[in-house]
């Protein structure tokens, strides 16, 4: 029986091969997204850099959404998944107590305004970001991307891609939710 | 002659032009727009992810390869260029991770895989030296020397 401590030792590169294949199992099941790069900015203040108005609007100055619980939408006309999610946003429109803002990004003022005359528009302050360098500071690498901002300016979450009802039933949506509940106990008291 | 010469000079000059990054997008300085460069292969382009900014042809590399180039302008360090980028776009940005907290395990790892094998190596070459040891191995019984002799006398036979 001198060999035993032999026939462990073999046994661990199958072990060890188990294991490793276990988790890379889990992890590719798991149905998330691994292209989505989890936002730096969460947690953190939203960028202070004031986006000029689509037209004769006021833009976005991301100081205006204090006391606020925001939606930042970043969005183009060129963008075919915006369309998708356009209708989500409608909706979200009309909640109470939720501001939303869009970041119209590398797009014409005319094909931007073509855009929302056709599809609706839910947004309660939109800034151009015509050559893409303001969406940097926010951590922006693709259309469309909505950021959560909580009333005190801080970034709360961040959803990338199209928005959808799987994302608003999900931890995105607890997030906006609780953040509503808590914005609304503090404005009635 | 001079003609011939004129035109490969031209085709190189082009050539080094290629393998640079955009033309309008470089700097005047050529050691600022080597500092960009070398920064710019550091970069990862999160459009296509396992591209540096600097190979990369998407719209959001270029943009960024402008924005190193202004960062680097206006008097930032390399490490300056870098921590902007990872506050905006996390540790990912960065093609090489940089040793924290959280890549210890990541930059780690071949380390301790070493150790193991050479650990297990050891062992296993130590157990296996045993058993060709002459003066411990088992002598053969009576039964298994009789059937020995009785294979080698049939060999003989044939």
């Amino acid at each position: 029986m001198r060999f035993r401590a032999t026939h462990i030792l073999l046994a661990v590169p199958l072990v060890a091969f188990l294991g490793l294949a276990a988790i890379f199992a889990l992890r590719v099941t798991d149905g998330a997204d691994r292209s989505v790069v989890p936002s730096a900015l969460i947690g953190k203040s939203a960028p202070g850099s004031v986006f000029p108005g689509l037209g004769v609007g006021a833009g976005f100055d991301p100081a205006a959404l204090a006391g606020r619980v925001s939606l930042v939408n970043v969005f183009a006309s060129w963008c075919a998944p915006c369309r998708v999610e356009h209708p989500l946003l409608m909706d979200l429109g009309e909640e109470e107590g939720l501001t939303i803002v869009g970041i119209n990004y590398k797009d014409k003022r005319a094909s931007a305004e073509r855009f929302l005359a056709e599809l609706g528009n839910p947004y309660d302050a939109i800034g151009v970001d015509p050559d893409g360098r303001n969406a940097i500071e926010w951590g922006v690498y693709g259309v469309p991307e909505t950021f959560i901002v909580g009333p005190d300016g801080t970034i709360r979450g961040k959803h990338v891609g199209p928005l959808s009802r799987e994302a608003l039933d999900g931890s995105f949506g607890d997030t906006l939710r609780g953040l509503l509940e808590a914005n609304k106990g503090a404005a009635a008291s | 002659m001079s003609r011939l010469l004129a035109v490969v000079a031209l085709v190189l000059l082009f050539a080094a032009g290629a393998r640079a990054a955009n033309p309008d997008e470089m700097l005047a300085d050529p050691v600022l727009e080597e500092r960009a460069r070398e920064l710019s292969k550091e970069l990862r382009c999160l459009v296509c992810q396992n591209q540096s900014i600097d190979a990369s042809d998407a719209d959001l590399a270029r943009d960024l390869r402008l924005l190193v180039r202004e960062r680097i302008q206006s008097g930032d360090t390399d490490d300056e260029v870098l921590a902007y980028l990872t506050d905006r776009y996390g540790a990912f940005v960065r093609l090489k991770p940089p040793l924290t907290a959280e890549t210890v395990v990541l930059w780690g790892a071949p380390f301790v895989v070493v150790v193991i094998a050479l650990l297990a190596g050891g062992l296993y070459l130590r157990s296996r030296r045993r058993p060709d040891d002459a003066s411990e191995a088992v002598p053969l019984s009576a039964e298994e020397e009789a059937a020995l002799a009785a294979l080698l006398a049939e060999r003989k036979e044939r």
